[in-house]
């Protein structure tokens, strides 16, 4: 059993990290956005789930009016990117505005069910357009960055197989990567990075040093939005097909991951994130074989939640979070 | 000349009157003190001040203009820092970043150049580094930059929270509290303290205290409140013997002979 597990190791970890990649950086998004309101934002799987609408609308345009032909893919790709994360960027601003700021001072429940209630909008909305203009709200992109590569993992021990991915793999590992660095450049080393600690730390002092409260928080919502819808593009990239509902479970997970991570912590929620993916895809392929097939690999998200249970039991506080002391 | 001019200031909660029509004028580069017995409402007259809580009426003006109605982070663009009764510092941040929050205001970078560092992003970055150890080195932290700043002593603390405050560059210096828990040996130091940053920085200083030794030492003028209304004001000499001063803190019995 171990030999097989060992098998397809290799595999599991190619397949593992570009999930979890996708699973940290909607992390972020939640963690960046309860670290400085405590609002859990479950509009945020959503914003998600709008880019990956945005990004195949404008690739399938595209490739309509002949441009995706005529430029390099990763030209096309990047465009349709910057594109949608400003939008959703915006979007994200445009939600605390008018769902959550006027409940700043309301009991957090409040302005949770608010969150709650944007997402529904935000489903039903993009179904709506998407079956109005289309017919069906399951859309499918064109296909890009199909080439499939192998690892040669034999090569170095014959107890694994080689691994296999496709081009719009490395694409989103490599994005992610990217997003990932910049963001913790952004909030560690920058003056509006460190307005940002310092009003999820305090708030009112931070008001009280000539901060702009509100102008952090919506920047916090604007660069949360950017990175979801991003990864909503890389998504729909990676899997071709999208409907209107991946924000639900996707989010679900990613909030999960944050929380696994450590909720409120940045780095805590990128590695929250590739665990968790690691963790769904392993469960994925060997569930059977380590049940002696009572279980399938649609129990992955048992096993996935199991250990996320088992963690928060032993480290309430998340992986990388910091306990809280009560001071005496 | 006045700095701080504050008339007719009130403000309630539900029934208690917290500030029952204050007036209060601060002389430009003098050290002023707010005295009162616990509940006089002090602190949220500097909340009043600061924009933490919006007046329900009077006025509040620094220099010439007026501060009723900004938010905090407006008035403090004009010139008003303070410290804080239970220190309040960004407390899982490390020291020489709590007194770079204090700089906010003079970097001039945009959301948008940050996003893409230019270069003079970078150097002012540099620069507002290179302020805050200046500030850290008048308080006397520099040896601490990298430690968080909860990890500090309490005394430290309460310094880094004056450097935070005096990185914004206020024309005025509101202290709540400022000596409260420290030993007499700490309280002489602050006070000598106090007396050098109004002579090196040109500020004004509104203190909050209790330990009488200190106020009547170091202020010029002194106010007394006590159930919210501004009950004497004059020099230290003039409010040692005030009876009414006397009587707000040791009761009716300490004046008037048994």
């Amino acid at each position: 059993m171990l030999a097989e597990i060992l098998q397809s190791l290799p595999q599991v970890l190619v397949d593992g990290i570009a999930l979890g990649a996708i699973y940290a950086v909607i992390a972020l998004g939640y963690t960046m956005v309860y670290g400085i309101l405590e609002l859990i934002n479950f509009a945020h799987g959503e914003i998600f789930m709008t880019g990956a609408f945005i990004g195949v609308a404008m690739l399938i345009l595209m490739t309509g009016m002949g441009w995706l032909a005529a430029m390099p893919a990763i030209l096309a790709l990047i465009l349709v990117l910057v594109v949608t994360s400003i939008l959703t960027g915006f979007m994200g601003v445009g939600i605390e505005r008018m769902a959550y700021r006027p409940l700043r001072n309301s009991p957090k429940l409040i302005t949770l069910i608010s969150a709650i209630g944007v997402s529904f909008l935000l489903q039903d909305l993009v179904r709506f357009i998407t079956e109005y203009k289309r017919g069906n709200y399951i859309l499918t992109g064109p296909s890009m960055f199909n080439e499939q590569f192998s690892i040669k993992f034999s090569s170095i021990s014959s107890s694994f197989s080689d691994a296999f991915f496709k081009t719009s793999t490395m694409i989103l590992i490599i994005a992610v990567v990217i997003m990932m660095i910049g963001l913790d450049f952004f909030v560690n080393k920058t003056k509006w990075g460190m307005a940002m600690r310092a009003v999820a730390q305090d708030r009112e002092t931070a008001s009280l040093m000539s901060i702009n409260v509100n102008k952090v928080i919506s920047l916090t919502f604007f660069i949360g939005s950017a990175l979801g819808g991003a990864t909503g593009v890389l998504f729909a990239v990676q899997y071709g097909t999208i409907d209107p509902y991946i924000g639900f479970i996707l989010g679900l997970k990613a909030f999960t991951a944050a929380v696994l991570g450590g909720i409120g912590n940045i780095r805590g929620a990128m590695a929250g994130g590739l665990m968790l993916g690691i963790l769904e895809m392993f469960a994925a392929a060997n569930l059977q074989l380590l049940t002696g097939g009572i279980f399938g690999a649609e129990y992955k998200d048992v096993f996935a939640f199991a250990i996320l249970i088992v963690v928060l039991i032993f480290k309430p506080e998340g992986l990388f979070g910091k306990a809280v002391t009560e001071k005496v | 000349m006045s700095i701080l001019t504050v008339s007719n200031l009130t403000k309630q909660f539900g029934g208690l009157v917290a500030v029952n029509s204050v007036d209060m004028t601060v002389e430009k580069g003098s050290i002023t003190a707010v005295i009162g017995p616990n509940g006089a409402g002090k602190t949220t007259f500097f909340n009043l001040i600061t924009g933490v809580y919006q007046p329900d009426n009077g006025n509040v003006q620094l220099g010439s203009s007026s501060l009723v109605g900004l938010k905090p982070h407006e008035i403090s663009r004009h010139g008003i820092a303070r410290t804080f009764q239970n220190i309040r510092l960004f407390s899982n941040i490390t020291v020489l970043e709590n007194v770079m929050v204090g700089l906010h205001k003079q970097l001039k970078a945009g959301i948008v150049g940050t996003l893409f560092q230019t270069k003079k992003v970078r150097e002012e970055e540099q620069l507002a580094k290179e302020e805050a150890y200046h500030w850290l080195e008048y308080v006397g932290l520099a040896k601490h930059l990298n430690e968080d700043a909860q990890n500090l002593s309490y005394g430290a603390q309460r310094r880094l929270e004056i450097a935070r405050a005096l990185a914004t560059k206020p024309k005025l210096l509101l202290l709540d509290e400022p000596a409260a828990g420290m030993n007499p040996r700490e309280t002489r130091e602050l006070t000598e303290f106090i007396h050098r940053m109004r002579e090196d920085l040109d500020v004004t200083i509104v203190l909050i205290e209790h330990d009488m030794k200190l106020v009547m030492e170091i202020s010029e003028q002194i106010f007394v409140l006590d159930h919210g209304e501004k009950i004497a004001e004059g020099k230290p000499a003039e409010i040692r013997n005030n009876v009414k001063v006397i009587e707000a803190y040791l009761g009716k019995s300490a004046v008037t002979p048994a």
